[in-house]
């Protein structure tokens, strides 16, 4: 056969290595790609991993509601309730996997998934239900007086032969928060009432990050809910944070290639001990203890890893950090023209003087012209129409808002607004200006107040002399 | 040389090809490329792209799926702008007309998730396929869930496809209160002035030689840089001028070598283009017609320089009224209109107000009551109160240069606002000889 002339799929080109890796000799290029196809599965498809890592007890609690219905038919209903990013679908899939492991179950149980997002109301979602129980034809041209009606046709026919049982019908209702907003809340009303009374086995499993979710339902449906709750409030140390990296960032050991596994997998150990690498985690792990905050930052580092790279470095994963950790404020002002700039200086010294009112076009005017007055030798006089302009174009993104949108009758010049910064994405991005400014001109002039480069901007007269140092 | 990029899984000559096309984003391209990743590994669900107008989001973007020919549909949210378009024209990209005709009538999100899943098992991804949408923002005033269901829709339709928005708004404004799934964040930075240069030089003129376009385009850099960074913009005012800068070369009043000469000839003509082309009050066709007919040139300017209505002359005295009694506080309104105000001292007068002009808070609502008094203290001739000048009020507030305030229903007392600028209300006291500064408060 001839596997060169055509692009090989990729389990071919799997077998081909594992040939070639006892000879020890397959190509660097074939390693790095296939790390790439394993880690990008892990990082950007959600693989489910083999045991839900820290979780063992909810697991467990979950498992046995499944398989109480599954196995015995009993109703039930549960709440997933955790942040987002912390394993809820993660840890309800990797249970439902487990119990369609079993063969008896496989057969008898049926799966109906929901997720707020998609069925936004409740004739969407009784649909989406008819399908996924793929009872269409059955359903075919029948009207049906109400919600309940329907429903209870869809679960009476899923009797099978045998009367007396019927097939236990899982449902799994996504971002179940969102449900609680249709009309009536007539689909989560229907269901819980079947999963209350003694009907078709039916368990009611919802997903959602609101902690306060049962403050949204109404009162009948409440009181149908078996207020069962799993919260996943994550309870990671550091250390198994540490070690998940560790375990996310390693081979398996069924890869093709073993040297090269090996020599990957000390590189990780050997990253992990790392000092700066130590030092990324923590900031991380202080910030957001979910992984799939983890998981982006990795992927950032990963997708660096090249033929002439082939190991992860911590150069990599600081770059991937800092990627990940930028302001984007900070960063779209950086695009900022000079005069658009100096407008935000001077609305940043009204906010400094009147204590964060909202100001209009006309006060920030006012105060751009008086920056201009000090230092008048070395400025351009721009016309009101074109600093208008460049005032809107701040207004465009975002970075100044109306403080009433609702009044159109104002003219613009004196529509209130305020500013969306704060310090922090101020400071740095103005040193950088007056550093690239001071390489681009050397002015004499700015090395005289070189004092003022490193000062704050706490102080409106530092502040207004740097405005007009950027002008020069 | 630019650096070249590389990624495997790609031919080699097509990245060669693109990395010249892709001048100056080389950094951004190969970052992008790199996490695309081969066509066939999966890539990150969704992927949000940002930075200023102008600074290549989409041409990147584009002209990396494009020319790798990679399975995509690209659109901008202008087009599609209800979701019903968005959903027909990604699956009209990705799978065909057919696949857009199974889509039913006023589609739902789940419409959508419902036939993509069915295409899908049709034809298995080999390749990551890619949803571009450009100018995202609009997202936001559609259907509160399309957000966050296009954020997971790898989730959603179980395929490997990767979801790019291009904006030029941070993400922070974008995350729903409830927070969802957060892409991964891309910025594409401001071109620097000399990359601005190398990139404008590109489109020199052919019978000029590139050295004298570069220096014209230092020249325009020069004037218009410290205003606008937007490359569109800027190519524009480089195209309109070009002409102007050539001129003397073509009379020959002087050589190429000349760049001093030539700088004096054209950077007036510059900043007069700031002031009509930039801000859009005259068209391209209307400058290029000013520069033909020298002469009149210095005398036409923009719109704004002669924007005045004709108004009958009670209506001029009516909106003088209304100026002065939206930036006049009331109680002054004796001292500038009584003979005989008593003695007020001009001192105290004027220190028991607050510093902060009122040409800075902008014009105050009054009553009809207070206008009319003004209006018959500033006219010179005895007026009666017709129905002749009240019709007139509101034909101002028809023509927006009064705005009324509050509800249409409320008859007795209506209360408006004078909606026009200083300088127009200087040019309409001017054609009735009225010196409205000695009755502003402002300007006292």
């Amino acid at each position: 056969m001839d596997f060169v002339s055509q692009p090989l799929p990729v389990s071919v080109n799997y077998m081909m290595s594992k040939h070639k890796s006892g000879a020890n000799c397959s190509a660097a290029g074939e390693c790095v790609s296939e790390v790439q196809r394993i880690l990008r599965e892990r990082f950007c498809h959600q693989r489910l991993p083999d045991k839900p890592m820290g979780l063992e007890s909810q697991y467990k609690h979950l498992l046995e509601l499944l398989r109480r219905t599954a196995v015995h038919g009993e109703s039930n209903s549960v709440l997933i309730v955790g942040p987002r990013g912390a394993g809820k679908t993660m840890l309800l899939s990797c249970a439902l996997r487990e119990l369609l492991d079993l063969q008896e179950v496989k057969k008898n149980v049926l799966l109906v998934q929901l997720s707020g997002l998609l069925q936004t109301d409740d004739r969407i979602a009784l649909r989406e239900i008819t399908r996924q129980l793929h009872l269409e034809n059955v359903v075919g041209d029948r009207v049906f007086g109400s919600f309940a009606e329907n429903l209870v046709f869809l679960l009476e026919a899923l009797k099978k032969g045998d009367k007396s049982s019927s097939r236990p019908v899982f449902f799994i209702l996504e971002e179940f928060d969102l449900f609680a907003h249709h009309k009536n809340q007539t689909l989560l009303y229907n269901l819980l009432d079947v999963s209350q009374s003694a009907q078709t086995p039916v368990t009611v499993v919802g997903l959602t990050c609101r902690l306060d979710v049962l403050e949204l339902l109404e009162k009948r449906v409440k009181s149908r809910f078996s207020h069962r709750q799993i919260h996943l409030l994550s309870s990671l140390s550091f250390c198994q944070y540490r070690d998940a990296f560790r375990s996310k960032l390693s081979l398996p050991d069924d890869f093709p290639d073993s040297k090269f596994s090996q020599d990957w997998n000390v590189s990780i150990l050997k990253l992990c001990e790392d000092k700066s690498v130590d030092e990324i985690l923590r900031k991380h792990f202080n910030s957001s203890t979910d992984f799939r905050s983890l998981h982006l930052l990795l992927l950032l580092a990963v997708s660096r890893v090249s033929v002439s790279n082939p190991t992860l470095r911590a150069a990599d994963i600081l770059e991937a950090s800092r990627m990940s950790n930028a302001d984007t404020k900070a960063n779209i002002l950086h695009g900022l023209s000079i005069l658009e700039l100096c407008l935000i200086i001077a609305m940043k010294h009204l906010n400094d003087t009147y204590e964060g009112e909202p100001f209009n076009f006309q006060m920030v005017h006012n105060e751009f012209k008086k920056f201009i007055q000090r230092k008048s030798h070395s400025i351009h006089n721009f016309e009101q129409p074109v600093v208008l302009k460049a005032f809107e174009h701040l207004l465009q993104l975002e970075l100044i808002r109306p403080v009433d949108a609702g009044v159109c009758k104002v003219q613009r010049e004196y529509q209130l607004m305020c500013l969306m910064l704060d310090q922090t994405q101020f400071r740095p991005q103005w040193r950088a200006r007056s550093g690239q400014l001071m390489q681009e001109k050397s002015d004499e002039m700015w090395q005289g107040d070189e004092n003022t480069k490193g000062m704050t901007l706490q102080n409106s007269a530092t502040l207004s002399t740097l405005a007009c140092l950027s002008l020069a | 040389m630019p650096a070249v990029l590389q990624c495997p899984g790609y031919p080699e000559a097509k990245l060669r090809c693109l990395a010249e096309s892709l001048q100056c984003r080389e950094v951004q391209a190969s970052t992008l490329l790199a996490l695309m990743g081969e066509p066939q590994q999966y890539s990150y669900p969704s992927v949000f792209i940002y930075g200023h107008r102008a600074t290549g989001k989409s041409h990147v973007v584009l002209a990396l799926l494009t020319e790798l020919e990679l399975p995509h549909a690209a659109m901008s949210c202008v087009e599609c702008f209800s979701r019903g378009l968005l959903f027909e024209q990604v699956l009209m990209a990705l799978f065909g007309p057919e696949a857009a005709a199974l889509l039913p009538r006023c589609a739902s999100f789940s419409d959508f998730v419902r036939v993509y899943r069915q295409m899908c098992a049709q034809e298995p991804a080999d390749q990551t396929r890619y949803i571009v949408l450009e100018r995202a923002e609009l997202l936001r005033n559609m259907e509160a869930n399309l957000l966050p269901g296009l954020l997971r829709l790898q989730e959603l339709v179980d395929d490997n496809v990767t979801v790019i928005l291009l904006s030029e708004i941070v993400w922070d404004k974008f995350r729903p209160s409830t927070g969802c799934f957060e892409p991964l964040l891309l910025h594409f930075p401001d071109y620097t002035k000399a990359e601005l240069q190398q990139i404008l030089s590109r489109h020199s003129h052919p019978s000029y030689t590139p050295e004298l376009y570069s220096s014209y385009i230092n020249i325009l850099l020069g004037v218009f840089y410290s205003v606008c960074r937007d490359l569109r913009e800027l190519r524009h005012l480089a195209a309109l001028n070009f002409t102007k800068f050539c001129e003397p070369l073509e009379k020959g009043e002087a050589q190429e070598s000349d760049t001093h000469k030539l700088w004096r000839r054209v950077e007036p003509h510059l900043k007069r283009a700031m002031q009509t082309v930039y801000l859009r009050e005259v068209s391209s066709v209307q400058w290029e017609q000013q520069q033909m007919d020298e002469k009149e040139a210095t005398a036409l300017r923009g719109l704004s320089a002669h924007a005045h209505v004709e108004l009958p002359y009670y209506s001029k005295f009516l909106l003088i009224a209304a100026y002065l009694a939206s930036y006049n506080p009331a109680r002054t309104d004796r001292r500038f209109f009584l003979k005989h105000h008593g003695k007020i001292k001009k001192t105290n007068f004027l220190k028991k107000h607050e510093k902060t002009s009122n040409h800075l808070l902008g014009p105050k609502p009054f009553p009809l009551d207070r206008l009319l008094a003004i209006f018959y203290s500033v006219v010179d001739s005895r007026v009666a109160p017709t129905a002749s000048i009240f019709s007139q009020i509101s034909s101002l507030v028809t023509l927006q240069l009064l705005t009324h305030i509050g509800h249409d229903d409320q008859l007795d007392t209506p209360k408006y606002k004078c909606a026009v600028s200083l300088d127009f209300i200087f040019a309409i006291s001017r054609t009735v000889n009225f010196d409205i500064v000695r009755y502003l408060y402002d300007f006292l």
